[in-house]
């Protein structure tokens, strides 16, 4: 197997007497998805703000696309080709549609101190943003606000967001929560349609997602790495599965 | 007669940073608890000045003047707190901004209108218009003794009350998380107005004991206002103990670098440079000072908790 | 993103320009000099109010010192004049370029902070220079210097010459118009309308918010100074009280009476305020107090200013 895109070593983060991230070791690979599972509170959320640069870990690396970016700041990171979507929406109310990805775009379209051509008449930016739009299948709501877009809509605005820019990793934190049987099913088949070309970091709940589209998973609890592998080999885990007592996982159904 | 100067610059400086205290403590409590931007507390320092000038020939005695003036104060805050502020908690910043500009624009309009646009002088009695006369020669007028332990004991009354009262705990429960006090049991929007006219009546307070020194003039909060802001900033918005400290770094620096700036200078710069270039300097020494705490510290001193 | 512009707005548009623009011509025929007075004041500030709407409309930065520009832009004419300098090639680049390096500076720490702390240290970086040059004996101090002649362009244009300047300033309020339109709908602007929006989102797509914010900060403070420099032509004056906070308070109002975040909302609100002011003050000598309560009513009681209110007229059709 090829170096991997994302390298994560010994990561830690305590909060008080907790810790949130206990040397946490994963990687990700060009091309594949990773899913990051656990119980609640297990430290997802805190390892997506780490690895977003969101919050500095107290020791450990993180390497990107062959460089050690554990020191640099979100807006360097997503500059050099990482994206994330937020467990809670994060959108930009007061825009459209087109605008919210149209942004997305710009963000990887070289510096924005071009004060005079309009940018929503700039093809360089409108194409790849209702590129996106088609893939998501949000196209013909280019022009709404985004603010009056459903909850699985919005999701799928994030979603075209992190594909709109040149990145080459994503970092999606539970981009089903709250979505529809429907809804949910189609986010499976984009997700799935998108591996070839970017790679994806993973942290969901759902257990016949996560096994539908997962290449590998680790596993998280009390902020530990505790298993990392095949879906085959997590599900046939003895530790996986104490840890799991009383979640379902299709392995047991 | 350099020792004279000092000392009596020394207290100039501790008379204005009790003063500050007195101001800023109600914005950083109003601000800390009701997330509540007041411009126009400066108003109710003049407002405080104008009663006092009113009640006191009516009264005869200037302490009797000062207790009823801030009690009428009070009375104005909640006024305010009900008519206005209120309203205003739950609205962003800008409009809080606006709003209380707008009280500005009434309250300086009403003193015009029922005080006339004069500058109104109050006169102290004898007691409190002598000097006290120290060894070594020097000299420190009584009132400005009076002023400092007012304002002394009114901070420690109010460290008293918010540290180790009831309504203290409420209020630190208040301003480090509003839906926890309310949990609690408290009735949120009495201790809002409560705390709100306690703000009021301590800047009502310091408008009347700077009166006897400078009269009372319409507008006259406006400017001593953003000093008080500068102040709460330094110190932390929200935080008493850092308003306390920070009034009197501010105090101090003010005073003391109109006095000795201009000296301080001559030692690098010829005297034809130092005298234009301190003036200027020394006008704008806080605002250099607040912006350094900031360039290292964003959040004041003693920044807040929870927010 | 709108092709087909509303009607109302638009048209209020026009009409206020046109006026704005044949104005010269019906004062002279009715002998009313007095309204060109008027209208220039208006112009200037409204000059300044729509840079103000620039970082505080579309970016979200509530300045409380714009005021301190106008002053910096005024003492930019007063200053060399002083010394002898009249030249308009000298006079606007200074103040132009004193305006961008004062909001470099100040903005550099400003926009460390965020919410309240932006408001209160604007304010508190306007008052010092407020303060700085009340200090400043040199330069009349508290009470401000006159200033003998308008800047010149000798042989371009008359500043003297009453018609001449006011189409000066004409040409100012609607080159602020047009550039503000530009850059926010540049990319500039989607990224300064994005940071409004959503600060740490804009991070996470790849931009330094920081110093797209100080770049605009900059843009508007030499937007502003340069109506400051109109401001000290035309008053043939200048002096620390330029600068004051109630200054700054009322460009915020007009921005917010006319509706922030709207390109034409602040010359409505600035006229509108002047007028009011006019009206107010030619009544009675207590027109704070009644200019106050209209404030506060119009925060407590109506929201998205006057332009909010024509697009509300738009849809009613």
């Amino acid at each position: 197997m090829n170096t991997p895109v994302l390298e994560v070593r010994e990561l830690s983060k305590r909060f008080g007497g907790i810790n949130a991230t206990d040397r946490v070791d994963l990687d990700v690979h060009e091309g594949e998805i990773l899913a990051v599972i656990g119980p609640n509170g297990a430290g997802k959320t805190t390892l997506i703000a780490q690895l977003a640069g969101m919050l500095a870990p107290d020791s450990g690396r993180i390497r990107f696309a062959g460089r050690d970016i554990t020191g640099l700041p979100p807006h360097a990171r997503a500059r050099l080709g990482m994206a994330r979507s937020f467990q809670i929406t994060s959108i930009f109310d007061a825009l459209s549609v087109l605008d919210n990805t149209l942004l997305a775009v710009q963000a990887h379209a070289g510096h924005s101190y071009r004060f005079w051509r309009r940018a929503r008449r700039d093809k360089k930016l409108t194409e790849p943003a209702m590129a996106a739009l088609q893939q998501v299948g949000l196209a013909d709501k280019a022009a709404a606000n985004a603010r009056g877009l459903s909850h699985g809509e919005h999701r799928q605005l994030e979603i075209a967001m992190a594909l709109a820019g040149t990145s080459k990793l994503l970092l999606l934190d539970e981009p089903m929560a709250g979505m529809g049987g429907e809804e949910s099913a189609r986010m499976v088949d984009l997700l799935r349609a998108l591996k070839s070309s970017k790679s994806i970091l993973l942290i969901e709940h759902d257990m016949d997602v996560v096994f539908a589209l997962a290449d590998r998973i680790t596993v998280m609890v009390d902020g530990k790495a505790i298993a990392s592998g095949a879906p085959e080999e997590i599900r046939a885990d003895e530790n996986v599965r104490r840890a799991y007592l009383g979640v379902e996982t299709p392995g047991d159904a | 007669m350099e020792w004279v100067l000092f000392v009596s610059q020394l207290l100039n400086g501790l008379q204005l940073g009790v003063l500050l205290f007195l101001l800023a403590a109600g914005l950083t409590l109003v601000f800390g608890i009701m997330d509540f931007v007041n411009l126009a507390h400066g108003s109710l320092y003049m407002m405080g000045a104008y009663f006092c000038v009113t009640l006191n020939p009516l009264l005869g005695s200037f302490p009797l003047a000062v207790l009823v003036a801030v009690v009428l104060t009070f009375i104005l805050g909640i006024a305010v707190e009900l008519v206005v502020s209120r309203h205003l908690y739950q609205r962003d910043h800008l409009d809080q901004v606006l709003a209380t500009f707008g009280l500005i624009l009434f309250f300086n309009g009403a003193v015009h209108l029922i005080w006339g646009p004069e500058g109104n002088p109050i006169a102290l009695p004898e007691y409190l218009n002598g000097r006290f006369i120290l060894p070594a020669g020097i000299e420190i007028p009584t009132f400005r003794v009076a002023i400092i332990a007012t304002g002394l004991a009114v901070a420690a009354g109010l460290i008293w009350l918010v540290t180790m009262t009831r309504m203290g705990m409420l209020i630190r429960a208040g301003a480090s998380n509003r839906r926890m006090a309310g949990a609690l049991g408290v009735d949120i929007k009495k201790l809002f107005t409560l705390v709100f006219a306690l703000g009021a009546a301590m800047a009502g307070l310091a408008g009347m004991m700077i009166t006897p020194i400078t009269e009372a003039n319409i507008g006259m909060g406006d400017d001593i206002l953003i000093v008080a802001f500068v102040v709460i900033i330094i110190g932390g918005i929200g935080s008493i103990r850092g308003a306390f400290i920070a009034a009197l770094i501010v105090g101090m620096i003010d005073v003391m670098g109109r006095s000795y700036l201009d000296g301080f200078m001559k030692l690098f710069l010829d005297n034809q440079s130092a005298e234009t270039a301190s003036p200027a300097l020394s006008a704008m020494a806080i605002y250099i000072l607040m912006a350094g705490i900031l360039y290292f510290r964003p959040r004041g001193l003693f920044p807040p908790r929870h927010r | 993103m709108q092709l087909s512009r509303p009607p109302v707005r638009l048209g209020v548009r026009l009409l206020v320009l046109l006026t704005f623009a044949i104005l010269p011509g019906l004062t002279a025929a009715f002998d009313q000099p007095f309204l060109l007075d008027l209208a220039l004041r208006m112009m200037i500030l409204a000059t300044a109010a729509v840079s103000l709407n620039l970082i505080l409309g579309y970016g979200g930065m509530i300045s409380f010192g714009h005021a301190a520009y106008i002053g910096i832009g005024a003492y930019a004419v007063g200053i060399p004049a002083y010394y002898g300098e009249y030249s308009g090639y000298v006079q606007l680049p200074l103040a132009i370029g004193a305006g961008a390096l004062f909001a470099l500076i100040t903005g550099f720490i400003c926009l460390r902070t965020k919410g309240v702390y932006f408001i209160m240290i604007t304010l508190a970086f306007a008052q010092m220079a407020y303060f700085a040059f009340v200090s400043i004996e040199e330069y009349g101090g508290d009470d401000g210097l006159v200033i003998n002649l308008r800047s010149k362009f000798t042989g371009v244009i008359d500043m003297e010459s009453t018609h001449e300047f006011y189409y000066v300033v004409l040409v100012f309020l609607v080159g602020a118009l047009y550039l503000v339109s530009r850059i926010v709908n540049a990319r500039f602007g989607m990224v300064i309308q994005g940071a409004k929006d959503n600060e740490p989102r804009m991070q996470s797509l790849g931009f330094d918010t920081f110093r797209y914010r100080l770049a605009c900060y900059v843009i508007a403070g030499a937007m502003a100074a340069a109506a400051g420099w109109l401001m000290g032509n035309y008053n043939y004056f200048f002096s620390p009280e330029m600068m004051s906070w109630t200054h700054s308070g009322e460009l915020i109002f007009m921005v917010v009476l006319g509706g922030a975040g709207s390109l034409f909302g602040p010359v409505l609100g600035a006229i509108v305020l002047i007028i009011l002011e006019e009206v107010l003050s030619g009544a009675t000598v207590y027109w704070p107090l009644i200019l106050g309560a209209i404030l506060i009513s119009v925060v407590l009681f109506a929201r998205g200013g006057l332009e909010g209110a024509l697009a509300m007229l738009e849809r009613r059709k």
